[in-house]
């Protein structure tokens, strides 16, 4: 303990020394410059005279969307290798072991590079682009998706949300009425139109206009539409394809831990194999996959900071590095992009706590 | 004529010998159970045994048959082929990096001691682990590094910078894995500790480095570290990414062990106090030999891991093997073989890792004997 405090006093008497020679002290007010420089690919708005907070916001909310697009990517592909790989079907299951023990021993990083420099660079320029029906692009320049534009955003998100909320709701209900009176009631169909039928409704009868703007070739590159740039996609893809590896290999093994007399007494009763499995594996292979499936989820948030690697604007790349440079403010940065990546790993920390407590077994 | 078709038409229908009796009809079974159960089933395995067909189809030809070997340059390759000349010209980057091609021999001797060390360090029968461990942490690191550095006894001084490929890519990793364990084991007996200030460090460091990514651990050893240090001094970027990912997988091998820890019974505990051992006697007697042998899958897991990460040191301006294609592309003459250098580089850490993977197994499968009998 004393060398260890010696240490830190010897520390922080080289960080005066080094500080002072540099002109430089610790303080947040760099944050207030403009940055002057342009980044590629941001979410919300942004110019080269923005500061430096701008900046930070911009690395976070790229950094998210890249971790949400590959969780939920790597989500139904891990799931569904996972449950292939417990398939009667001996193709079906050595397809999906092939696929699992291919991609985990192999290091994300080099996914990525395989993805960027070679998978997506051999698509064609944007002049030969593979065209999906006349309203999608492939190009080495990146994916071109049609837009969709309407004049009353807010309205639109809100009829989404209230949608999405109904949906659960109804749901929810439909479960617990089954579940109380043992009838077969359809749950899942009910939900799905509620979640289609309201936003439509709500467009049509406030007749709010909505309008697809279709890519199109205007010399070399193509103006108009969505465009998911080479560097999201190929982090998204190698993420997702990386990391559903592992989330299969989660699923299996929670599905496998279910009690096969679990399953012989619901063939008993006479359950199918979606009976079988809706009512009694999942909820039972549930408590056992969420932790270590959010600890995947943690995993794949930092793992997102590989985008350094290709150029895509994360966090670490936008602030942590080119900040860095022009400023010269590295222990702030740092201690900046540490504190977000803590905050979130600590908040999921947290969530995945909650939900153990609230789905532990409640003995009688 | 007519006869003898009947007559060989029947020979084949009956059974030549009872082996084969069962295995036909046996191999038939297993098809339809298998494969064709239903008329579902049948459908996804023709589409599923289609899809990798085509997949092989693409793949074999660029690999072998329309691939080139020798090359002075890409202009050499066959278009449609792999361009494997790139990966023959350049071998020796790969393996050693910029290692000046007459001292050669120095990295040569690592690799062989490496490979010794492993060997006794893996081989269950061989005897004497303790050692084994000494001269992986003690031995081994001090006479690689000087050996590869040089600058004494007439050997010429060779700055690490120069190191590289699968070279750098050992150093890491294996340094990594052999310094990890032993100090997440430090770590995790720390958490459990009794005594807060030590059972407080230890929570935040594990919880910290569990929290970020390594990439960010990474550039906090190169752009903030330096501000930490007498001014002046320069560190070693491969230095500060051995320390790095040592103390940065120590955390994940603390949460590894801890979880063996946990699983003791408290009669061992107990047991070991009542014939009247000590802290540390406990521990390295008791405790440490039953927590370890619960979590081999843990520590290989945490090993592959480790294994992996080494390759992001690419950020900080190392040629580990995998930043080595980059440096390999960058030479006009070359460019364009990433998917040449990607694939050996693939090959090489899957069966580094997959090897690893299935050493556990055996390690399992030879504790779960031991128990047994």
């Amino acid at each position: 303990m004393a060398a260890l405090a010696l240490l830190a006093y010897v520390a922080i008497g080289n960080l005066q020394d080094n500080l002072a020679a540099r002109g430089l002290r610790i303080g947040f007010d760099f944050l207030r410059q403009e940055a002057g420089f342009e980044i590629a690919f941001h979410l919300i708005p942004y110019s080269s005279s923005d500061t430096y907070w701008r900046v930070f916001l911009i690395g976070i909310t790229n950094t998210l969307l890249v971790t949400v697009l590959a969780i939920i990517f790597s989500t139904i592909l891990g799931f569904a290798a996972g449950i292939a790989q417990l398939s009667v079907n001996w193709t079906l299951s050595r397809s999906a072991r092939i696929y699992v023990e291919l991609v985990r021993n192999l290091p994300q990083l080099l996914h990525i590079l395989i993805w960027y420099n070679v998978a997506l660079r051999a698509l064609p320029a944007p002049k030969q682009a593979h065209a999906i029906g006349d309203v999608a692009y492939l190009s080495n320049r990146g994916i071109f998706l049609p837009a969709v534009t309407t004049d009353r955003p807010g309205l639109l998100a809100l009829a989404i949300l209230l949608a999405m909320a109904a949906a659960l709701a109804l749901f929810r209900s439909l479960t617990v009425y089954a579940e109380r009176t043992g009838r077969q009631v359809s749950t899942w169909l009910p939900a799905l139109a509620i979640l289609v039928l309201l936003p439509v409704a709500v467009v049509g009868l406030t007749g709010t206009q909505i309008d697809l703007s279709f890519p199109q070739l205007r010399g070399f590159n193509f103006v108009g539409g969505w465009v998911l740039v080479p560097e999201l996609t190929a982090l998204v893809l190698a993420m997702a394809i990386y990391n559903a590896a592992f989330i299969a290999e989660l699923v299996r093994a929670s599905i496998e831990s279910v009690n096969k007399g679990q399953r012989e007494a619901a063939a008993a009763i006479g359950f199918g194999w979606w009976q079988t499995l809706r009512f009694i594996v999942i909820p039972q292979a549930i408590r056992v996959l969420l932790p270590p499936l959010s600890n995947q989820y943690l995993n794949i948030l930092k793992g997102s900071s590989l985008a350094v690697a290709i150029g895509y604007p994360d966090l670490v790349g936008v602030f942590t590095g080119i900040s860095i440079n022009q400023t010269g403010r590295a222990i702030e940065i740092v201690a900046m992009t540490m504190a977000v990546y803590l905050a979130i790993s600590l908040l999921i920390g947290a969530l995945i706590n909650l939900f153990n407590h609230m789905t532990r077994i409640i003995e009688r | 004529m007519n006869d003898t078709a009947t007559i060989l038409a029947a020979n084949s229908r009956r059974p030549a010998s009872p082996a084969s009796a069962g295995s036909a009809p046996r191999l038939l079974n297993w098809l339809r159970r298998r494969l064709f159960a239903s008329w579902r089933d049948a459908l996804v395995s023709m589409a599923v045994i289609t899809l990798l067909a085509a997949i092989a189809w693409s793949i074999i030809p660029w690999v072998l048959i329309d691939a080139t070997w020798r090359g002075a340059s890409r202009n050499d390759c066959a278009p449609d082929g792999a361009c494997w000349a790139f990966v023959t010209t350049k071998a020796s980057q790969f393996i050693y990096g910029f290692y000046p091609p007459t001292e050669r021999w120095r990295p040569d001797i690592v690799f062989a001691l490496l490979i010794v060390g492993l060997v006794w360090l893996m081989v269950p029968r061989i005897p004497k682990k303790g050692y084994a461990w000494l001269f992986m942490i003690a031995v081994l690191p001090l006479a690689a590094f000087a050996l590869l550095r040089g600058g004494f006894a007439g050997l010429p001084f060779v700055p690490s910078d120069q190191w590289g490929g699968l070279l750098l890519t050992m150093i890491l990793a294996v340094s990594g894995i052999t310094f990890s364990l032993p100090i997440g084991v430090l770590f995790a007996l720390g958490r459990r500790s009794r005594m807060p200030l030590i059972r407080w460090f230890c929570i935040g460091f594990i919880e910290f480095c569990r929290g970020v990514p390594f990439l960010t651990v990474l550039f906090m050893a190169i752009v903030m570290l330096p501000f930490f240090l007498p001014s002046g001094t320069k560190p070693d970027p491969l230095a500060l990414a051995v320390v790095g990912i040592i103390f940065y997988e120590a955390a994940y091998m603390a949460e590894v062990v801890r979880g063996g820890l946990q699983a003791l019974p408290k009669g061992q505990y107990e047991a070991a106090m009542t014939i009247g051992f000590g802290y540390w006697r406990t521990m390295i007697y008791i405790i440490l030999p039953q927590a370890l042998r619960k979590v081999v899958p843990g520590v290989v897991n945490t090993t592959i891991s480790l294994l992996k990460n080494t390759t992001l040191v690419m950020v900080v301006g190392l040629f580990d093997l995998l930043n080595i294609v980059s440096a390999g592309v960058s030479d006009p003459l070359w460019a364009g073989s990433q998917a040449e250098g990607y694939f050996i580089v693939g090959l090489v850490f899957w069966l580094m890792s997959f090897g690893l993977s299935c050493y556990s197994r055996t390690i399992e499968a030879g504790f779960a004997r031991a128990d047994r009998s």
